[in-house]
């Protein structure tokens, strides 16, 4: 048996197919999910993926954030469904208050597309087991809207309790705060980045490398040894 | 809609119009008042353009039909000037089983196998990106890809050449960075991957910046929709975003001066971007298509309504009528002629069955697009178009869209291009010392138009869609279409202006070349062309003469080489008072590889194998990038075209790529061998000791600009059949070195440490523009 894990559509997401592409590769099984849709279809994760949901005219993931998907999806996060966010998805997700914190534009307030090394801080998370703790990765990313900020109680609790499952390594790639690229909330269960594991999952595409795809091998394990 | 009469327009100043019992410009109206003056030349006609027009209807035109004849046949829409030389692209174009749709089309497409097809196309956005740097090349981004979804196709990636004033100038720091941060900024929005393109500055383009994009799509051979209206009672559905007062230009003239002096007539003449909007346009119309709901489309981009009705009407079989009232307006004060010229973004019109049409307005629902049914197709000939419940336009849309004047424009080979051929770059003084040689490489490739654009595209989304194998700085961006049989396509953009200053004809063969070399650098082999011709105004004859010269030489060259021209784009006019930019045809060659898997990059990745170089070096200095950045000299001749040699190079390094015998291929062009070998350094991170060959001199070695030419890594184990296949099929080849190392070092010369050359190859333009 396999694991089912959707992957919102919302208007304006641009890697859902990318990621319902890094599932299938991962050996899992995708499942599209519509963001007018309260309806997961029974799925046993979701991801929410990049993109510019809505335009983020607003304010990155401020719109997608009261869609009827959300609805369940923050019932089932707070339940203990595992979920991703990715880019854009971990904007939805601190609006969403399933994450601490947000983000703002990048310090140099440009759009930055890169090969971004990463060290993996958290490998206990429904999405990171299959890393070892202080493992060092690249990881495609790309964003506008990228620099993490928190108020220092919140940075220091999530320090203290190892919840800053990514971070930047040799570039801080938009100013964010203790050069945090990812972090988990305290069950392990729901996980934010900005770089995109889904671009780094076959060794001819994009970057060449397949840093990313023990994101979806973790949750798959997890879900079908479950 | 409707409006209530305190909105309507107050009565115009003209007296025969205000004499007139309707104040609506209907065709009754226009019969009845023939010596009403209409602003025609404010417009942008001619006298005789406009005589024509009322030839054409037997009587004056309304307003109404003024804005659309006006609007298409602009030197944009109509081709009026180029259109004669245009013609040499069908007439020469050679046998090519690959091309499935030509010109005329919103973009040519092209078979690549396994059933699949693909569209590409390029165009300008030059004059909007000047005035408006980051809107104009947003919109020029949104236009190119609309283009590519009206063909049926799902748009898989863009690519953009950018030619900007000189790189220190203050102006260029008002543009460029403008111009990146909106290509991206609607690019990065749809989630198009950006994969190749060109950043080139030089003090011509300081008034004339070209920003030019091209976009790649892909369908299935089945699913290729036309511009095209047809079946009688068929429904026109207008859908997207609502149309507003941007992008009118010429419109508010005739509003303003002939209809409604009360109102705000200047508003911005370029067009804002939504790319949320263009996104939402994209999925909804490829779910209409995969449904089957489709007759014909067309795309909305310059002259709006005007365009997108006179076409689908004249490539049709019936007429069509239209209602202007029922186009979703967000300025509801807009007059008809504004409605219909009007250049709002994000907006198409589709022609669907009436069976069909409430489950197309339901796809459409779903995306929160708004489509509305605006008119349909006729039995007859004729264009109709209704406001207010009267007749506003009654023409032959095949006259506005099709029948525009056609100028046979003088040209006079200009009296300055023998002096400028005559000062021969080739006799300029030389690096004597290997000191001298060294510094000039290190200058050459710091230099802004060889140095790393690593600071621009690093501001665009090449990841995006998870197919992306080559991206820039790569030969040519290449992007996999099947993930099963790992099918590809490839496309490359290359244009030097310099070079078609120099010989206008010689200078679109070697863009052509450049950019047929580097799609075969990649392993793909190269199908069809597409090109975006730049230029100076055709009113003047060294310009037309420029342009003429360039035309014959890319219908030459594309005859010789089997790619067709399947379609592209004339942006005249690129000129500040007397000064013209150098002639600039932009050309993008699309090529396909079986399979992906077997790409060649450009890096040098293994120590120990062997550099060759492929084809003849010669001493050729004309419009080099030595001869700009050691000497800031343009003068004598662009490097000799051999296009039976660039034919014969392309397939070696095809069969190379295929077969495994190369390990990285770089083309070489601007900049020259050292160039090249330093860019493959770099992005490899390994060093490479050459050695001169017998018969040429270090410098020519390094600098010249011959064309038909590459460097390839090879494999130690694969050296013996690598240069067997080049011998017997007469293709030069000469090991010039091995990589190795962390120099660049010329034996006998200089070595240069990877950590230098990258300093100044990678701190440049952060350093002019960051």
């Amino acid at each position: 048996m396999t694991a089912r894990i959707g992957v919102v559509t919302f208007p304006g997401s641009l890697d859902d197919r990318d990621t319902r592409r890094a599932i299938r590769v991962a050996g899992a099984e995708p499942v599209a999910l519509w963001h007018k849709d309260k309806d997961l279809k029974q799925v046993d994760a979701v991801v929410l993926c990049g993109g510019f949901s809505y335009g983020d005219y607003l304010r990155a993931g401020a719109i997608a954030r009261f869609s009827p998907v959300m609805d369940t999806v923050i019932d089932q996060a707070r339940a203990g469904m595992p979920v991703l966010g990715i880019c854009n998805g971990f904007q939805i997700l601190t609006e969403a208050h399933l994450l601490p914190g947000g983000m703002l534009g990048n310090d140099h307030l440009h759009f930055i597309c890169r090969d971004q090394k990463l060290r993996v801080e958290n490998a206990d998370t429904a999405w990171t087991a299959d890393y070892t703790a202080g493992q060092e990765i690249h990881i495609p990313l790309k964003n506008m809207d990228g620099r993490y900020v928190a108020d220092r109680r919140t940075l220091d609790e999530l320090e203290a309790e190892g919840r800053v499952a990514f971070r930047y390594l040799d570039v801080n790639p938009n100013g964010s705060l203790n050069d945090i690229a990812g972090i988990t909330n305290a069950e392990g269960n729901v996980v934010g980045l900005m770089p995109h594991p889904e671009h780094a999952v076959e060794s001819l595409i994009g970057t060449g490398r397949t840093d990313g795809l023990p994101f979806f091998t973790s949750i798959l394990k997890k879900l079908v040894t479950a | 809609m409707s409006r209530t009469p305190s909105r309507l327009p107050p009565p115009p100043d003209n007296e025969a119009l205000r004499a007139a019992p309707s104040r609506l410009d209907t065709v009754e109206h226009a019969a009845a008042t023939p010596d009403v003056e209409l602003p025609w030349a404010e417009l942008g006609l001619k006298k005789d353009e406009y005589e024509r027009v009322v030839e054409i209807l037997g009587r004056r035109p309304t307003g109404a039909e003024l804005a659309m004849y006006s609007v298409m046949w602009s030197e944009h829409c109509s081709y009026k000037s180029s259109k004669v030389h245009l013609r040499q692209f069908g007439e020469k174009a050679p046998e090519s089983d690959a091309l499935l749709v030509g010109i005329g089309e919103n973009a040519g497409v092209v078979d690549v196998g396994q059933g699949y097809a693909v569209t590409f196309k390029v165009e300008s956005h030059n004059h909007p990106s000047y005035v408006e740097p980051y809107q104009g090349a947003a919109t020029g981004v949104g236009g190119i890809v609309r283009d590519i979804i009206a063909m049926g196709a799902r748009p898989v990636a863009v690519v953009d050449p950018l030619r900007f004033g000189a790189a220190d100038h203050p102006d260029t720091k008002r543009v460029l960075p403008g111009v990146v941060a909106g290509i991206g900024g609607y690019g990065n929005c749809l989630g198009l991957p950006n994969i190749g393109g060109e950043v080139v500055f030089d003090s011509c383009y300081q008034g004339n910046p070209l920003v030019n994009a091209g976009a790649i799509g892909v369908m299935r051979h089945e699913d290729i929709h036309l511009a095209k209206a047809s079946g009688a009672g068929n429904k026109v559905i207008l859908y997207g975003a609502r149309t507003g007062g941007d992008g009118i230009g010429g419109a508010s003239i005739l509003a303003s001066e002939t209809f409604d002096d009360a109102k705000p007539s200047k508003r911005p003449a370029v067009q804002v971007g939504d790319p949320f909007q263009e996104k939402l346009l994209i999925e909804c119309t490829l779910e209409a298509f995969a449904e089957k709901l489709v007759v014909g489309i067309q795309d909305l981009g310059a002259a709006g309504l005007s365009c997108a009705t006179s076409e689908l009407a004249s490539n049709g079989s019936g007429g069509m009528r239209v209602t202007l009232d029922d186009v979703p307006l967000r300025d509801s004060t807009l007059s008809p002629e504004e409605i219909l010229m009007s250049e709002s973004q994000e907006r198409m019109c589709a022609v669907v069955e009436p069976e069909k049409v409430d489950r197309f307005l339901e796809i459409c629902d779903k995306w929160d697009v708004i489509a509305t049914v605006i008119g349909e197709v006729t039995d007859g000939d004729r264009l109709e178009i209704y406001w207010h419940g009267g007749k506003i336009v009654d023409v032959d849309p095949r006259t506005v869209a099709h029948d525009g004047p056609v100028y046979e424009r003088p040209y006079a080979r200009p009296s300055w291009q023998d002096e400028l051929q005559a000062d021969d770059a080739n006799k300029l003084p030389r690096p004597e010392t290997s000191a001298e040689l060294k510094d000039q490489v290190l200058k050459l490739v710091g230099s802004p138009n060889q140095a790393s654009k690593q600071w621009i595209t690093q501001q665009y989304d090449h990841f995006v869609q998870g197919n992306t194998v080559l991206a820039q700085p790569e030969d040519s961006g290449m992007i996999r279409i099947d993930e099963a049989s790992g099918l590809g396509v490839a496309i490359a953009t290359d244009g030097n202006g310099r070079y078609a200053k120099l010989d206008p004809y010689a200078g679109a063969q070697l863009a052509l070349a450049e950019a047929y070399r580097n799609v075969a650098t990649t392993g793909a082999k190269p199908l069809a062309v597409s090109d975006c011709l730049n230029f100076g105004s055709p009113e003047d004859p060294a310009v037309m003469w420029q342009f003429a010269e360039a035309v014959r030489g890319l219908a030459d060259g594309c005859q010789q080489l089997g790619t067709p021209v399947t379609g592209g784009n004339v942006s005249l006019y690129n000129q500040t008072g007397e000064a013209a930019i150098h002639p600039t045809p932009v050309v993008a060659v699309l090529g396909v590889i079986d399979d992906v898997a077997r790409r060649t990059p450009v890096a040098f990745r293994e120590e120990g194998q062997l550099v060759y170089l492929l084809g003849d070096t010669r001493e050729e200095f004309g419009g080099s990038a030595w001869s700009q950045v050691v000497h800031d000299h343009l003068g004598g001749l662009p490097p000799q075209v051999d296009l039976e040699r660039e034919r014969l190079l392309g397939e070696i390094l095809i069969s190379a790529s295929r077969d495994g015998m190369i390990d990285a291929a770089h083309d070489l062009s601007d900049g020259g061998l050292v160039q090249a070998v330093v860019e493959s350094a770099l992005l490899g991170g390994k060093g490479v000791r050459l050695v001169v060959p017998d018969g040429l001199d270090a410098f020519t070695f390094l600098f010249s600009e011959s064309a038909g030419r590459a460097i390839v890594a090879v494999p130690r184990s694969e050296e013996v059949r690598f240069t067997d296949m080049c011998g017997a099929r007469g293709l030069p080849a000469t090991r010039i070195g091995v990589v190795d190392g962390d120099t660049v070092e010329v034996q006998g010369e200089f070595a240069l440490t990877l950590t230098e050359l990258r300093e100044a190859h990678e701190g440049t333009i952060p350093a002019l523009l960051a």
